[in-house]
């Protein structure tokens, strides 16, 4: 909580800055020096694509199920309902009850959607 | 020029560039990599505007979640070279033309919109992640929990279409 709270001015982000710059020259720097430093002997079993070194099988572009999609778009609604408890436990202490029944109303909801989703089988992964 | 308005132009750079990337990419998941940076770019300027809670949720949802959804999109679809549909001359001067009149409406918007309203670079703190709480949760609670309905139709929507029985 003083943590975020000290984050009040985008100049303290600085630190957040350099990290995320440090990260990307590193895995750049490394694949540079990579390219450079390493042999290159060539073979066709090198260039093929890599499948888990098993040999390759069909197309690549086939449609997938439609479950995975279905399972991303109930991982995207339950994260953005994650994300309004941070607001929430920020003020955890001054918003006192009021807040938590706001909150644990809108649990509440979220809920009850995944009730039905269970019910559904929508998560059920062999039909 | 000070280091706020260096990062800004460094951001908006980088921004610009990778949003073209995204649409003259001949690879979609291309796209959607140059897509991820250009959100890391309007994130960092959320955190220029003081705007925090914005820049993470941006970061978490969209570079996060949404972009995966688009990956997923791309992989559902028929890419191969067989089935490539037939690029007809009409759609593209039909698309040219309906791009060109929404970049019209955007630019009629934008010029005629009061600047005067507009906050400078970090000034304010309601995009702070506590003091956007504190308005979440007492002045504008009615609509947050509106919100919750909003997501159980969602739910609701994504289980119905989704799922074959």
């Amino acid at each position: 909580m003083y943590l975020l709270d000290a984050l009040s001015t985008p100049a303290q982000y600085l630190p957040i800055a350099i990290q995320f710059a440090f990260g990307v020259l590193f895995v750049a720097g490394m694949i540079a020096i990579s390219h450079f430093l390493g042999p290159k002997r060539n073979t066709s079993d090198k260039l093929d694509t890599f499948e888990s070194g098993i040999e390759q099988i069909g197309n690549a572009r086939q449609p997938m199920a439609i479950k995975y999609f279905l399972v991303a778009i109930l991982f995207v609604l339950f994260d953005v309902e994650v994300i309004f408890f941070y607001p929430y436990a920020l003020n955890f202490k001054s918003l006192g009850w009021e807040g938590f029944a706001a909150v644990c109303m809108f649990v509440t909801f979220f809920f009850a959607g995944f009730f039905y989703i269970y019910k559904k089988g929508a998560l059920k992964w062999e039909d | 020029m000070g280091a706020t308005q260096i990062i800004f132009w460094i951001l908006s750079i980088v921004a610009v560039f990778s949003a073209i990337m995204v649409i003259t990419r001949k690879n979609p998941v291309y796209s959607v990599l140059y897509l991820i940076i250009t959100f890391f770019a309007i994130s960092g300027h959320y955190v220029l505007m003081n705007a925090q809670f914005l820049a993470i949720v941006n970061i978490i949802v969209y570079a996060g979640a949404i972009l995966v959804l688009f990956l997923f999109v791309l992989m559902l679809m028929n890419l191969n070279k067989e089935s490539e549909p037939k690029k007809n001359k009409f759609m593209l001067w039909a698309s040219a033309f309906a791009g060109g009149l929404l970049l019209y409406v955007l630019l009629a918007a934008v010029h005629t919109a009061h600047i005067e309203n507009v906050k400078g670079i970090h000034v304010g703190n309601i995009g702070l992640v506590s003091e956007l709480g504190k308005a979440l949760f007492t002045t504008y609670v009615v609509p947050f929990e509106i919100t919750s309905i909003l997501f159980l139709s969602a739910m609701v929507g994504a289980v119905v279409i989704g799922k074959k029985d």
